[in-house]
């Protein structure tokens, strides 16, 4: 099986460069709803990953993979929630939402 | 590898960098709205119909809006002075191509030992919403209710957190 | 002679009753003085009361007592009943006491009981005006109380627990003012003397012990001074030449020479003339001091022990030589001293050679007599001195006394009876009986002739100064202060009683009727006038007559009726100045102890002091500085090493936290860096170690 007629593979290197360019995006960021955008571009990539090996995997009629898809989906939305709500939080309280500048954990 | 894996591929990537990379934080916002339909569409194209409309119920319709209105309420389509990017920018950036240096080095240099991964690719499976809603319900019925109590409270969290507070602890 | 067979002692049937009340005659003097010493210092009367009632009691026992074994003797029986008692036991060994009535006990408790009394009584006239008159009878009833528990102590341990007594008292009441340095002085003296005596004493008797395992003297067989034990001590060879029995005779004379102030151990006597007078008369003339010749006469069987018939030991050798010497050299002394009672002191340690030479040569018998009766005419002279001092309130020097015949002709008469026994004069007095009896014994004696002359100039000297006293202080006019007057009555009776025993006394004495000798001796006794005719008596009596005229003629002839003037010197001091000076000044004994003894003394207590100080002293001291350099070490190492090195530690524990602690930039981007790159190097790792 060579790798360049399975599409799995094809599936799973978009879905690793999308994670990438979301880490990226968190990493080099300074304002944190990018941050938090580009959380959700890696949850993305990993829900890529899953429905993939779902489709290419073993047992496709045990809808794991699906399953997992739709459960992160649910969670990723909670989560983005909260952390906006944070934001906007944060920015109540300090007027700014450069996250260079919030660094009142320093120890 | 088909053209239209390519094409949808191509979208979402460009959309996701597009997100990543654009000074003004509203136009990151609606990048990353296409982003998501072209995942979505990469669902569809994977026979995964429910996850993909699912996703965007749920990321284009509620969590990309949701993005927009809290840029909006911080008032992040202001330019900061500083400039856009972290002081330390590129050692995120090396990490991140480590990242994906590693992963894609871990994808091509697997051995698939999956049974029956013969030449050709397997049929699409055939899913409809009545067996995704028997295994929410049998099999899945646990996740589903934690997954409920964790939206009724992240919603609850959301509200306190982002309420304005009383006058005196101001 | 007179005297028939000695009776063998018969066995008895168990002590009678007297002999087993007989610990009552010590016992209650001493519980008496218990009492007193709880007494107030006010309750003058209640103090005497007890004391003169206690020995009154003690007497009548001892008549008693004397009775049982004067009917006894009557009857032809031998009296010695011992009763004994074991103390404690360790080990196998016991260790008895117990006490025996015999002639011997008998007749020195009556003695030392009697005369106790008299002084008892004479002391609440004489220390009428005296503060610590309680303190007085409580210590002159303890000394009474010991000194009968030494007459009836049956074992040698018994005894010389009442003889440490005896000593013990003797110092208190020498040293009774204490607050006069010299009487502190005196006393402590007395004890040191006595004390080298005493340890000469202790060796004896642990000697003996060890030997025949038993310190009693009578015991049925078994006591230490009867045959078998005798036999084995006899046996037994110690160094020069000694048997054990001889050594431990010596042993024990050294103690009695302590007591009774023989050469070279008289020194504390004439000291101990700084006590009151009745302490004086008491213990110094009367009992204490006989106590030395009473113990040689107890264990007479032991120092006569292994003597050929007609013969005599080493033991009783030596007793003699040194009785005799004292006799003469305290004698020659008393010529040229001053004070009324020094001359009567030395007159005692004369009289105590005497003796000691009697019991040498003699026998008991011999040197009991002269014991009992000078006991009697001394205690007389003292209670006589006192009565004079008394009279010229205070004085003590003899060159500032004279005429005192006339205001105290009481004192006078019984003083003049007592001189008159002392000296010897012939036939009335006791004296003359009981010194007759020594002379006799030293014709006798076999080993020399040498004491015998040496005993008859002493008789000469006795005479010279005892008439040299009586001039000064009764004759010629008075050269004191004020006015002499006669003593109260409390004080003059007692001299009259005694007088009257100064010349009775005499009348058991006589070689026509040796009643006393025959008495201790448990034979039976006759009056017979043919007693006079033992070849050499008459000769012997008419020798100590002659001395005795010339030594009061002479006296006279240079003192009598005269009276010098207190600066002016002495007859025979002007006459001969340097021997004088020598007599005057004691022959030099104490000035010679002075130069050896008491500086080797305070040399060895000098390095004692050294040692104590310096040596165990300094070794405490630096065990001490040794501790505190290690607690100094301890507290360094603490304070550097251990704190040190811990707030070292916890100094780069905190810099090493605020290191650390600045790697929390407080950015959450940084912190979500560094998780990527674990991540990756996470990765990396297991795709090498998978590929590996």
């Amino acid at each position: 099986m060579t790798p360049a007629t399975n599409p799995l593979i094809g599936y799973l290197l978009v879905a690793a460069l999308l994670f990438a360019i979301g880490l990226a995006g968190a990493l080099t960021r300074r304002n944190a709803i990018l941050v938090l955008i580009g959380i959700e571009l890696m949850l993305n990539a990993a829900n890529l990953n899953f429905i993939a090996f779902w489709r290419y995997g073993p047992h496709p009629e045990l809808l794991t993979g699906m399953m997992f898809a739709i459960f992160s989906i649910a969670v990723a939305a909670a989560e983005a929630a909260v952390g906006l709500g944070l934001v906007i939080a944060i920015h109540r309280h300090t007027h700014t939402t450069d996250l260079d500048q919030m660094n009142r954990m320093k120890g | 590898m088909s053209i239209v894996f390519f094409a949808i591929a191509g979208l979402s990537v460009a959309g996701a960098l597009a997100a990543v990379t654009l000074k003004s934080t509203v136009h990151c916002a609606l990048a990353l709205t296409v982003a998501f339909a072209g995942l979505a569409l990469l669902f569809l194209e994977l026979d995964a119909q429910f996850a993909g409309f699912a996703q965007i119920l749920v990321y284009v319709g509620a969590v990309a809006i949701l993005v927009v209105f809290a840029i909006l309420l911080t008032r992040g389509s202001e330019t900061p002075k500083d400039g856009v990017y972290s002081t330390k920018w590129l050692l995120g950036l090396v990490t991140a191509s480590g990242i994906f240096a590693v992963l894609a080095w871990a994808v091509l240099h697997s051995t698939w030992a999956l049974p029956g991964a013969g030449g050709a690719p397997k049929a699409a499976p055939q899913v409809t919403v009545m067996d995704i809603g028997n295994a929410l319900m049998g099999r899945y019925v646990l996740p589903l209710e934690i997954v409920a109590l964790l939206l009724t409270s992240a919603l609850i969290g959301a509200v306190i957190v982002a309420m304005h507070e009383k006058e005196g602890a101001q | 002679m007179l005297m028939q067979e000695p009776i063998s002692f018969t066995p008895q049937l168990g002590p009678s009753a007297i002999a087993q009340l007989l610990w009552l005659i010590p016992a209650v003097p001493i519980v008496a003085s218990g009492v007193i010493a709880l007494l107030k210092q006010p309750k003058r009367k209640t103090a005497s009361t007890l004391a003169i009632g206690s020995l009154t009691f003690s007497l009548l026992l001892s008549l008693m007592a004397f009775a049982h074994v004067l009917a006894g003797w009557a009857h032809g029986e031998a009296v010695r009943e011992a009763v004994n008692f074991t103390w404690f036991q360790f080990g196998t060994t016991n260790v008895d006491l117990g006490w025996v009535l015999d002639p011997l006990s008998a007749v020195m408790l009556v003695m030392v009981s009697f005369v106790g009394l008299l002084i008892f009584i004479y002391s609440t006239g004489y220390m009428a005006h005296d503060e610590n008159y309680t303190r007085f009878f409580c210590f002159l009833s303890l000394f009474a109380g010991a000194m009968l528990g030494v007459v009836i102590a049956n074992s040698l341990l018994l005894l010389f627990m009442g003889w440490e007594l005896v000593g013990l008292t003797s110092y208190l009441l020498i040293g009774f003012c204490y607050q006069k340095p010299g009487a502190a002085a005196a006393a402590k003296k007395a004890f040191l003397t006595t004390r080298v005596g005493d340890v000469f004493f202790l060796l004896g008797i642990v000697w003996l012990f060890a030997q025949t395992g038993t310190l009693l003297f009578y015991n049925g067989g078994a006591g230490s001074l009867e045959s078998h034990a005798l036999a084995g001590l006899l046996a037994q060879p110690a160094a020069w030449g000694l048997t054990a029995a001889g050594a431990i005779g010596l042993l024990i004379f050294a103690g009695a020479a302590g007591k009774s102030g023989q050469f070279p151990l008289h020194v504390w006597l004439p000291d101990a003339m700084e006590g009151p007078t009745p302490v004086s008369a008491l213990i110094h003339a009367a009992t204490m001091v006989a106590a030395g010749v009473y113990l040689i006469a107890r264990v007479y069987p032991l120092m006569h022990a292994g003597a050929l018939t007609g013969g005599t030991t080493t033991s009783l050798t030596m007793v003699t030589w040194v009785g005799a010497f004292t006799a003469v050299f305290a004698a020659l002394i008393a010529v040229a001293q001053n004070d009324i009672k020094r001359i009567l002191a030395y007159s005692t340690v004369s009289q105590l050679g005497y003796m000691m030479a009697g019991l040498g040569m003699g026998g008991v018998a011999v040197g009991m007599f002269h014991l009992i009766t000078h006991a009697f005419f001394k205690a007389l002279l003292f209670m006589g001195a006192g009565s004079v001092i008394h009279g010229c309130h205070e004085e003590q020097d003899i060159r500032r006394m004279g005429g005192l015949w006339r205001p105290m002709r009481l004192t006078f008469i019984t003083y003049a009876i007592g001189m008159l026994a002392l000296c010897g004069f012939p036939l009335l007095f006791s004296g003359f009986w009981s010194k007759d009896g020594i002379l006799e014994a030293a014709q006798h004696f076999s080993v020399s002739k040498g004491p015998f002359y040496m005993l008859v100039f002493g008789a000469l000297l006795t005479a010279f100064y005892m008439t040299r006293q009586v001039s000064y202080v009764f004759f010629g006019s008075y050269r004191g202060q004020g006015h002499a007057h006669e003593s109260p009555k409390s004080m003059t009776v007692p001299l009259g009683i005694l007088a009257f025993f100064a010349i009775a006394l005499g009348a058991i004495g006589t070689p026509a009727w040796p009643w006393f000798r025959g008495f201790l001796e448990s034979r039976a006794v006759n009056f017979d006038w043919n007693g006079f005719g033992e070849p050499g008596l008459m000769a012997l009596m008419g020798t100590s007559m002659v001395v005795v005229f010339l030594g009061l003629g002479l006296g006279w002839w240079l003192y009598g009726d005269k009276s010098p003037a207190p600066e002016d010197a002495d007859v025979l001091e002007s006459a001969a100045p340097l021997p004088w000076m020598w007599l005057r000044d004691r022959l030099y004994v104490d000035e010679f102890y002075g130069a050896t003894v008491i500086v080797f003394y305070e040399w060895w207590a000098r390095v004692a002091d050294w040692l104590d100080r310096r040596v165990w002293g300094g070794a405490v001291a630096g065990v001490a500085w040794a501790f505190g350099l290690w607690a100094q070490l301890n507290r360094f190492l603490d304070t550097n090493v251990v704190d040190g090195s811990f707030d070292k530690g916890c100094e780069e524990l905190s810099t090493g936290g605020g290191l650390l602690s600045r790697m929390q930039s407080g950015r959450v981007q940084t912190y979500l860096r560094l998780l990527a790159l674990a991540v990756i190097a996470l990765a990396a790792i297991l795709i090498w170690s998978s590929r590996a």
